[in-house]
């Protein structure tokens, strides 16, 4: 492991309880939600990981508990290491503080995490959808989102789908 | 053998309005730029030399839907496209026609999903259906060639 990134891991494992995983040299830690804020800060400010270069959500809904897992992806451009951060979050729909105040650019990845997944980020300036239509219902990456639009018509079902589907007028 | 001979010394040539405003239409229908995927490259191929499709007086895309005739829906339609879709061809003025260009446009291709409209005909009406992943330039100049039979085919009493 990278001296820059052992001594980051383990300094925020020290104060904050986190715990390390490695996986062929990729470091992940996993923090509380309520933490997460000051593990960024003091990433970015003592350990100079100036970039945010990802932020998204993974569900794994239903083999897991809790289901929602946050996935932070930071980057240090002095030193050349990268370490992720995963938050779980428990319930259906669950909430934790916005990023923004740490990395500005964390807006739009959160926006599309509420978006698609609709975990809540408290404290967001403008928490709106970014990808599907502002009237949009659910949240299609959701695992218990509906696969497929439309029934794929066979020879015998072509008509019964056929009429339900709703062609255009002049 | 050309026109001169069926003309005579008179100078007039007598047809049906019908056929005199149809052959019109069809000699110069101006698409309208709606290339959405990959099936724009075919598109844009059509257009270029090899196909030239300025052979039927179609050289000319439009960029504005209030100077076209034909929208060619070339690609998939996004749910969020869609409204845009069907405001462009609200802004068309009449008579308009519709190409569905592909598979995606023509009902979801392979994108059967929440994001993708499943078929292009949910939101305007579609006159001809180019099939294909994605329709060779071939396929598409068919298309319109189709599509020129069915206006030269239209009655003037269906006139709006």
């Amino acid at each position: 492991m990278d001296e820059h990134l052992q001594s980051a891991a383990q300094a925020i494992q020290e104060r904050f309880g986190a715990n390390i995983s490695e996986y062929r040299g990729d470091v992940s830690l996993l923090v509380s939600p309520d933490q997460i804020v000051e593990v960024c800060r003091a990433l970015r400010d003592e350990f100079n990981f100036e970039m945010l270069s990802g932020e998204t959500a993974v569900d794994y809904w239903p083999e897991l508990e809790p289901r929602f897992h946050l996935v932070y992806l930071l980057y240090s451009l002095v030193n050349n290491v990268r370490i992720g951060l995963r938050v779980p979050l428990n319930g259906n729909a669950p909430s934790l503080p916005t990023l923004e105040s740490v990395y500005p650019n964390a807006n739009w990845h959160e926006r599309e995490i509420w978006d698609m997944f609709g975990i809540r980020f408290e404290g967001h300036s403008d928490l709106r959808r970014i990808l599907m239509p502002y009237e949009w219902e659910g949240h299609p990456l959701r695992k218990d989102y509906p696969l497929g639009y439309e029934e794929v018509q066979f020879t015998f079902n072509y008509d019964e789908i056929d009429a339900r589907k709703p062609y255009a007028k002049e | 053998m050309g026109i001169e001979q069926k003309l005579g010394n008179m100078g007039v040539v007598t047809i049906k309005l019908e056929q005199a405003v149809n052959w019109a239409r069809t000699n110069a229908m101006w698409p309208m730029l709606f290339g959405l995927a990959c099936c724009a490259i075919e598109m844009m191929s059509a257009q270029a030399s090899n196909y030239d499709m300025s052979r039927f007086g179609m050289e000319l895309m439009r960029a504005s839907p209030r100077q076209s005739d034909l929208m060619i829906v070339a690609g998939r339609v996004s749910r969020k496209m869609a409204p845009v879709l069907r405001r462009l061809y609200d802004q068309m003025p009449d008579p308009k026609w519709v190409v569905s260009m592909g598979d995606c446009a023509s009902c979801g291709g392979v994108f059967n999903n929440y994001a993708i409209v499943q078929g292009v005909d949910e939101v305007v009406p579609v006159d001809v259906y180019v099939a294909g992943c994605p329709p060779r330039p071939e396929a598409l100049i068919h298309g319109i060639m189709t599509l020129h039979e069915k206006v030269r085919g239209e009655k003037i009493k269906d006139w709006a």
